[in-house]
């Protein structure tokens, strides 16, 4: 076919159209919604995070002002964002690296 | 079938290389023909309708667009629809435009998808990447307004939670144009190449009365020449938006392709015009009601026809939601397909239906005196 031709001598000469991922890291878009982060300063303990999340991926524990969070739990929705009303957690856009280990990631005052 | 002790059983699944997912057919074949085939399905039941009653109506949301990774934010649409039509809720106007232009993307990805993996299941491996190359612009796309690239998780019940300023409609037109002319590359290969369309024309054919009498769906019944297409009704912003079915009526496989190709040129009209005549307003209303009283609510995925089918009691649960995945109604008409045709021909028909078997599975039969 004469435009597959084309095509060969573009990837002959040109950049190829992957990225040599391990090397090279992937940047994500700017929308992109990655990890969450509470900022226990702002955060009043209130739950509305730990209600709205739909896969319970948040704790909060009042007494002792911890939350837990699970990052192998979260699906990345930001239901939770969106809910603060003391906009105490701020959204990344990077994404979560993968992990040899389950942590579960602790935020305290 | 009275010879059926002299013939051969293939059993085809449920894992196999040619099939995306697990479903099995067994094939009774004499020497190479196909003479039966027997549809076996059940092998990815999640409970998710069960799931969905247990849950909170709003956290159904994230567990719907879940059933189906490829058609997801359709599932949360008709989802949402549902639930707003069950709560006497109105969306306002430029959240319909915005579900309307998500959905299409969505309709873009996974036809670009399924054209490269028919491509690569008919042994075209070279377009199957130049294809995917191209479905990078629409995932990139979705990622940037959406946040991920699959599971999109942007719609509300009341609308949607993420609005589009100029700068990003600008850059949507832009790569809608880029994106045409890409497919203009490689959509010749799909209608003219001589190597392709001997694996496709006159395979699998399923006349116009066998397709309304099986009950087929989507792209399949389109293909033989049937206009049946959910936005006719109008749902979201298809109304204002002109929107016209593609119809092909040589009822073969070759047919299906067309009816998908010249689907994404629809979809990027569809996308085009409704940025420039998207209006200015609120994204998203507040729903303070419970749902109650019952619904039905049907909507366009790339596959086909979905159906919903709600039961509120005014509390916070649910107490029946109901799903028909397009998959389902699409398998008798496959099987119908596959009789007198060769072995070889199986990959190229079963692809065709673009079977999704995870969004299919609603229910597990036991055989009580079998165990």
């Amino acid at each position: 076919m004469p435009n597959f031709l084309n095509n060969v001598l573009e990837n002959l000469f040109g950049k190829p159209a992957t990225t040599r991922y391990p090397f090279e890291k992937v940047k994500p878009q700017p929308g992109t919604r990655g990890e969450i982060r509470f900022n226990m300063q702002k955060c009043d303990q209130c739950q509305d995070c730990e209600r709205t999340c739909p896969s319970a991926a948040i704790k909060v524990y009042p007494e002792e002002k911890k939350i837990e969070w699970n990052p192998f739990k979260c699906i990345y929705c930001h239901a939770c964002v969106r809910a603060c009303m003391h906009e105490a957690i701020e959204p990344m856009i990077n994404v979560e690296s993968p992990d040899y280990l389950k942590t579960i990631k602790t935020f305290e005052s | 079938m009275s010879n059926e002790s002299k013939l051969t059983v293939i059993p085809f699944g449920p894992q196999h290389p040619v099939l995306p997912e697990p479903v099995q057919l067994q094939f009774y074949v004499d020497e190479e023909k196909i003479v039966d085939v027997k549809p076996n399905i059940g092998y990815i039941h999640r409970g998710i309708e069960r799931a969905a009653e247990l849950n909170d109506y709003r956290r159904n949301l994230y567990l719907c667009e879940r059933i189906c990774g490829i058609c997801n934010i359709i599932h949360g649409q008709t989802y949402a629809g549902i639930i707003e039509k069950l709560t006497d809720t109105e969306i306002p106007i430029r959240a319909k435009y915005l579900r309307t232009i998500w959905a299409e993307l969505a309709r873009l990805q996974s036809h670009l998808l399924w054209l490269g993996l028919f491509a690569e299941a008919v042994g075209f491996e070279s377009l199957f990447m130049k294809v995917w190359r191209d479905r990078e612009l629409v995932l990139d796309l979705t990622e940037t307004t959406n946040g991920h690239r699959i599971h999109l998780g942007t719609t509300l019940i009341g609308g949607v939670n993420k609005d589009m300023d100029d700068k990003l409609a600008s850059r949507y037109i832009n790569d809608m144009d880029r994106l045409e002319k890409e497919i203009d590359d490689w959509a010749d290969v799909f209608r003219k190449d001589s190597s392709f369309l001997s694996k496709t024309v006159g395979l699998g054919v399923l006349p116009k009365r066998d397709a309304i009498h099986s009950g087929a769906v989507g792209p399949v019944i389109r293909a033989s020449g049937i206009p049946q297409d959910m936005r006719n009704n109008g749902y979201e912003a298809y109304g204002e938006l002109d929107f016209k079915p593609v119809v092909h009526d040589s009822c073969d496989v070759q047919g299906r392709v067309l009816v998908r190709l010249d689907e994404c040129y629809s979809s990027i009209n569809i996308i085009k015009r409704a940025i420039n005549q998207m209006p200015d307003g609120p994204i998203a209303v507040n729903n303070e009601k419970f749902p109650e009283g019952e619904a039905i609510y049907r909507t366009e995925q790339p596959r086909g026809e979905v159906f919903y089918y709600a039961k509120g009691n005014g509390t916070i649960h649910l107490e029946r939601l109901r799903i028909r995945t397009p998959t389902l109604p699409n398998i008798p008409p496959l099987l119908s397909m596959l009789v007198g045709h060769t072995v070889s021909d199986i990959p190229a028909i079963v692809h065709s239906i673009d079977p999704c078997m995870s969004c299919t599975e609603r229910i597990t039969y036991i055989n009580k005196e079998e165990n």
